[in-house]
């Protein structure tokens, strides 16, 4: 079954990495079929940012996300730009220090301080990551090990007990919520 | 550093576009990095010294193309990657490759134009200008992919073909593609088939550089191989030489194009889904293809007898492909991200009852299943 994932942002947040391994969890470390694509302007930091990933059994035909039944959103430009997109029904997950939720937003929302969880542990380099796992923890479309697989097999190997540090506080902080 | 990354990788199209060259054999990429095609650039340049191969950042586009077919007559498989306001620059010097019966690559990554258009989103108008924009008469070979897995495996194929046909090959891809990351499968490296220039088997003193064989292509020998080598983007004679006459010429000209042309059958590749019952046939490349295969799988849902037609060879044209189609079904439509390109061709082979229904886009976006579904609907009418 077709699943659309939008992770949204501004330039620096480490946004289309986080789509990367996401996609990466799914087609190598689930054995489905996950397409990747991104989307940013030509500055460097501080611009729009999004990544969207369709994940199927079957080869992905159109590869762009439409209707997101997931969307992680770390910035209040690209909750206002891409909140009309989430599927009715659909999972909100928000950094709840950079996006303020308009009133009568009755999605299903879910909210982590992920930018202050990672200055905690140190780096604020893995606010994505927390966010990655905080995603999982709440939503499990791919598995816990699948995600973890995936992330540290694609950031560099001093940064992979931080990466993992910070996978596992999203994720906890994610099956906390959910209950 | 092992050449084949043997495995399964989750790659953007254009890195798995340089990992298909290097799997190829290429070693030497001559170029001048442009969106959306600078990660090819990129990777290479990372890549190419752990495997003895050469990067160079030329100065511009021209003395890129130079750079690589004169690698190639130093028989080292050569490649270089652009976008549409590049290859703009290349083209003459393309026309030099199929003059010189040379060997090579170019990865053009379309982006949305004219002139620098839209840099960093998608287009697909450089269709005609790859078969036309070099002066004067000749072929050349375009294919297109739609997945990073096929930017790798069409990589390859480029190369081969280049190697096999002695002309210049583009890759025509675009943004959408070369952006996108899937799941990339690299196999081993004893089981991918490359295609090598034919050598001289004659003696060096005996031999003619442009004298072709039965296939109608001559055998290459590189520099400081012993053999004696000149060539020259002027009508010449089997021995390379200038020759200013309509009887050198008219033998020459009929070859460098009858050389492709004759073997269009075993140059197409094509893929099609649903069409042997179908009325309607829709026909796109690279990344339309997706949303066209969408488009079709919907239509079919609602009974609709429709197939989808996808071009990967785009030159030489597919003329048998379509002429065959055009004898079955009702309406073509042709969906692309341009005012009006293979739509031409289309109309070229269809019968003159068909109805060929056109899904145009300038650039900057990929059609949306339902702007090819309202071609169908019109197709069909």
């Amino acid at each position: 079954m077709r699943q659309e994932i939008r992770i949204a942002g501004f330039g620096g947040q480490g946004i289309i990495l986080s789509a990367v391994i996401t996609g990466k969890a799914a087609a190598i470390y689930e054995g489905k079929e996950a397409t990747v694509m991104e989307n940013y302007g030509p500055e460097a930091r501080g611009g729009a940012c999004s990544g969207t990933i369709v994940i199927d059994d079957t080869k992905v035909d159109y590869p762009y996300c439409t209707h997101a039944d997931i969307m992680a959103i770390m910035s209040k430009a690209s909750y206002t730009r891409f909140r009309p997109d989430l599927k009715e029904g659909g999972v909100l997950l928000i950094e709840e220090d950079l996006v303020d939720l308009d009133k009568d937003d009755n999605a299903l929302v879910y909210k982590i301080p992920a930018t202050r969880f990672a200055e905690e542990l140190g780096n604020k380099i893995v606010t994505n990551i927390i966010m990655l796992g905080f995603m999982i923890g709440v939503t499990e479309f791919v598995s816990y090990e699948s995600m973890k697989s995936a992330i540290l097999g694609t950031v560099k190997a001093r940064f992979r007990e931080l990466n993992d540090k910070a996978y596992n506080r999203g994720f906890e902080y994610g099956q906390l919520a959910k209950r | 550093m092992t050449a084949v990354i043997t495995g399964t990788h989750f790659l953007t199209g254009n890195d798995a576009a340089a990992e298909g060259a290097i799997s190829a054999g290429c070693r030497f990429f001559a170029g001048y990095p442009i969106t959306p095609s600078t990660e090819i650039a990129e990777r290479v340049s990372r890549r190419f010294p752990q495997i003895g191969g050469s990067y160079i950042q030329m100065e511009d586009e021209i003395a890129s193309m130079c750079a690589i077919l004169g690698a190639s007559w130093a028989g080292v498989k050569s490649m270089t990657a652009t976008s549409g306001p590049g290859y703009s620059l290349m083209l003459e010097n393309i026309g030099l490759g199929v003059m010189m019966e040379t060997p090579t690559v170019v990865v053009n990554v379309q982006r949305g134009s004219p002139s620098t258009g839209i840099p960093t989103s998608v287009g697909q108008s450089d269709v005609m200008q790859a078969r036309w924009g070099s002066h004067g008469d000749y072929e050349v070979i375009a294919i297109s992919p739609n997945c990073p897995q096929e930017c790798y495996d069409f990589l390859i194929k480029a190369f081969n073909f280049s190697e096999q046909y002695r002309v210049p090959v583009t890759v025509l891809m675009d943004e959408c593609v070369s952006h996108m990351s899937e799941k990339v499968v690299i196999p081993k490296e004893e089981e991918i088939k490359l295609f090598n220039r034919k050598k001289p088997k004659d003696k060096p003193e005996k031999h003619l550089p442009f004298k072709p064989d039965k296939d109608m292509i001559p055998p290459m020998a590189a520099a400081g191989e012993g053999y004696k080598i000149h060539v020259t983007g002027l009508t010449h004679d089997y021995k390379g030489y200038p020759v200013m006459s309509a009887e050198c010429h008219e033998p020459l000209v009929r070859r460098l194009c009858d050389k492709i042309r004759n073997n269009v059958k075993k140059i197409t590749l094509i893929e099609e889904y649903k069409t042997d019952d179908a009325d309607v046939l829709v026909i796109a490349f690279g990344a339309v293809s997706r949303s066209a295969m969408t488009a079709v799988k919907i239509a079919r849902e609602r009974g609709e007898k429709v197939g989808l037609l996808r071009l990967i060879t785009i030159w030489p044209f597919p003329d048998h492909v379509i002429q065959a189609y055009a004898q079955k079904v009702k309406g073509f439509v042709v969906a692309e991200i341009n005012y009006g390109q293979v739509l031409y061709e289309v109309q070229r082979c269809a019968r003159t009852d068909n109805v060929v229904a056109h899904v145009p886009l300038t650039g900057g976006r990929l059609h949306s299943p339902e702007e090819i579904l309202d071609g169908i609907k019109e197709a069909g009418k």
